[in-house]
């Protein structure tokens, strides 16, 4: 798949993207922690399918809490969240097919980073036979198929990190949670990697929920960008981006882009504003 | 995607180095890893023949390392088999605490009622002197051998227990959300990743278990003060003093230290093997 031109699949883009039914629904979420930390208050937001929406918001505002919510990850305080196009389990849960990129690489170092990229197959019941093609296509896409018999410690903290993209991609998930995958890379790995998660969401027409720092990389990938704030934590501000896609560098270098970047920024800095006490 | 290749290729060289583990001790430290011990070895055994000679200690007091070598030779027949007795307790008890001991540990790792409701007995079972209860045991047990294995196995089970119960209990809670996220059923979460992930914690309490085992197994042996064809060290010890056969008691105490000896470098060496690749308690900090 990695030799389709971009261009020539083009199923999302971001206009119709915006219009897709709603895949998620965050409803009134508050969250708060036995220690008595209000990570969450009353945050409401709707995903809806083939979005790419950044969450945007300074360091303890509640990104991670939010995402391992919409993950099933630990119950709400109070609200709810509804799939409502997914099939729901004997058990009544979603049937969800999550793709879920944590903060940190979270890999079983006993494991080499095939076994590691191999495990949501294997806990699905694939041999190893059988997942090895899926495995090692998701290893090429985030270059590290050389290393597929590497224990995680032999690995720097970006190779780590994208053996936890890789395997998250494994599963060719609907849906694909990230909480800040690219925090730890160098710039060049950075920008490659954030061409190619555009590329195959593109491609494949995911749903992508993306934690970020950065204003820069939440602009450029995203189509929607919910800004948050802290103590407690809540949405303040979103900002839809309507730049067409394939983006590349003529969009990074377009007025267009900087504009949105001021946009975003000073959303960002009113969303710090508003805790001035930190 | 090919065209991110360009990074992983240009990094690869470079990385690779890292991948062989183990391979950075000089030749000449490892050499050194065997003349040491062996000259210290030499040095107490040449000081222990000079005191006795140089002093004239009486061999019922303190023979000297030739005749406590003679003694080894002489009565082998006899050691040899009380040795056997011991390994074969020791072992026994040994292997029933791993697999009792892994076992419940795994039961208190799937419910917190049955955590709460036996723990206090596993505290009982750790801090009641083995010395204490052997002569209930021997009362109670079909055989003397039997009760001699109950006593070993009580003292080997706790560490065993404990350790890879904390173990189970210490997996990182971000691969737990990982697992619960993919939809793994208890089971394949245990097999996993608890189960690898308190392998460290398991092969700890495994060194303990195995030197207390043996250790358990000869104490036992005292308090029981059995004799006969199927008595093991303790009680050779235990006639050799009454003898004053001094040089045989060292003998026999020799060899309990050796194996005692064995049995640690036995387990730690299953240990290094088992966590080379992964643990940082097995690989050499390289910066
Ligand atoms: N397990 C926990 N127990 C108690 N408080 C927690 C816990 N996890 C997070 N918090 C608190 O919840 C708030 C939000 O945390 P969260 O990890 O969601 O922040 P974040 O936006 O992801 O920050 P960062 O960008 O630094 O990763 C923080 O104030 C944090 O102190
Ligand atoms: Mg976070």
């Amino acid at each position: 798949m990695s030799t389709t031109a971009p261009n020539l699949v083009v199923p999302h883009s971001a206009a119709s993207a915006a219009h897709g039914r709603p895949i998620v629904r965050l409803d009134h979420i508050s969250k708060t922690f036995s220690n008595g930390t209000i990570a969450l208050k009353d945050m409401s937001l709707t995903i809806g399918e083939g979005e790419f929406v950044s969450l945007l918001g300074p360091s303890g505002c509640g990104k991670s809490t939010a995402l391992r919510i919409i993950a099933g990850l630990g119950e709400a305080t109070t609200g709810r969240v509804e799939w409502p196009t997914m099939s729901h389990d004997a058990a009544g849960k979603p049937e969800r097919e999550i793709g879920f990129v944590f903060q940190e690489p979270t890999l079983m170092p006993w494991a080499t980073v095939f076994k590691n990229v191999w495990l949501p197959l294997r806990l699905h019941g694939l041999s190893k036979t059988a997942a090895r093609e899926r495995v090692m296509a998701a290893l090429e896409m985030v270059g590290l198929e050389k290393f597929a018999d590497s224990y995680p410690r032999e690995l720097s903290g970006g190779m780590k990190m994208r053996v936890s993209i890789a395997r998250a991609l494994v599963t060719r998930p609907r849906v694909l949670l990230m909480d800040e995958p690219f925090a730890a890379l160098d710039e060049i790995t950075r920008q490659k990697l954030n061409d190619d998660l555009l590329r195959l969401w593109e491609q494949f027409g995911w749903t992508i929920v993306f934690v970020t720092h950065s204003v820069f990389e939440s602009v450029y990938l995203s189509s929607r960008i919910v800004i948050m704030a802290a103590r407690p934590g809540r949405v303040i501000d979103e900002l839809s981006v309507d730049a067409p896609h394939p983006r590349g560098i003529s969009f990074r270098t377009s007025t267009a882009y900087s504009d949105y970047c001021r946009q975003a920024s000073e959303s960002l800095l009113s969303a710090i504003g508003a805790n001035d006490h930190l | 995607m090919s065209s991110m290749d360009q990074t992983s290729v240009a990094a690869a060289p470079q990385e690779e180095k890292v991948a062989s583990p183990g391979g950075g001790i000089a030749p000449s430290e490892r050499a050194l890893r065997i003349i040491v011990p062996v000259v210290m070895l030499v040095a107490l055994v040449g000081l222990w023949e000079w005191y006795t000679t140089a002093y004239n200690v009486p061999h019922y007091i303190l023979p000297g390392p030739d005749l406590v070598a003679q003694s080894m030779i002489n009565d082998w027949p006899v050691l040899s088999q009380a040795l056997l007795v011991t390994l074969k307790i020791t072992f026994a008890a040994l292997g029933i605490a791993l697999v009792g001991g892994v076992l419940i540990a795994i039961l208190f790792a799937q419910s917190k009622w049955i955590e709460l409701a036996l723990s206090p007995y596993m505290v009982i079972l750790q801090v009641t002197p083995v010395v204490a209860v052997a002569p209930l045991i021997l009362i109670y047990a079909p055989s003397t051998q039997a009760a001699l294995l109950i006593c070993a196995w009580l003292v080997a089970f706790f560490p065993v227990f404990s350790n890879t119960a904390q173990g189970l209990k210490s997996t990182d809670h971000n691969l737990l959300n990982l697992f619960e996220l993919y939809g793994a059923s208890r089971w394949q979460t245990l097999i996993h990743l608890k189960l690898p992930a308190a392998l460290p914690f398991f092969l700890a309490g495994l060194r303990i278990a195995g030197g207390l085992a043996l250790i358990a197994a000869v104490v036992a042996e005292f308090a029981a003060g059995s004799a006969g064809a199927g008595s093991g060290l303790a009680f050779r010890i235990l006639e050799s003093q009454y003898r004053l056969n001094i040089p045989r008691l060292f003998a026999a105490l020799l060899l309990l230290c050796g194996t005692g000896v064995a049995i640690y470098g036995v387990t730690s060496l299953l240990s290094h093997l088992l966590l080379r690749r992964w643990h940082e308690s097995a690989i050499r900090r390289e910066n």
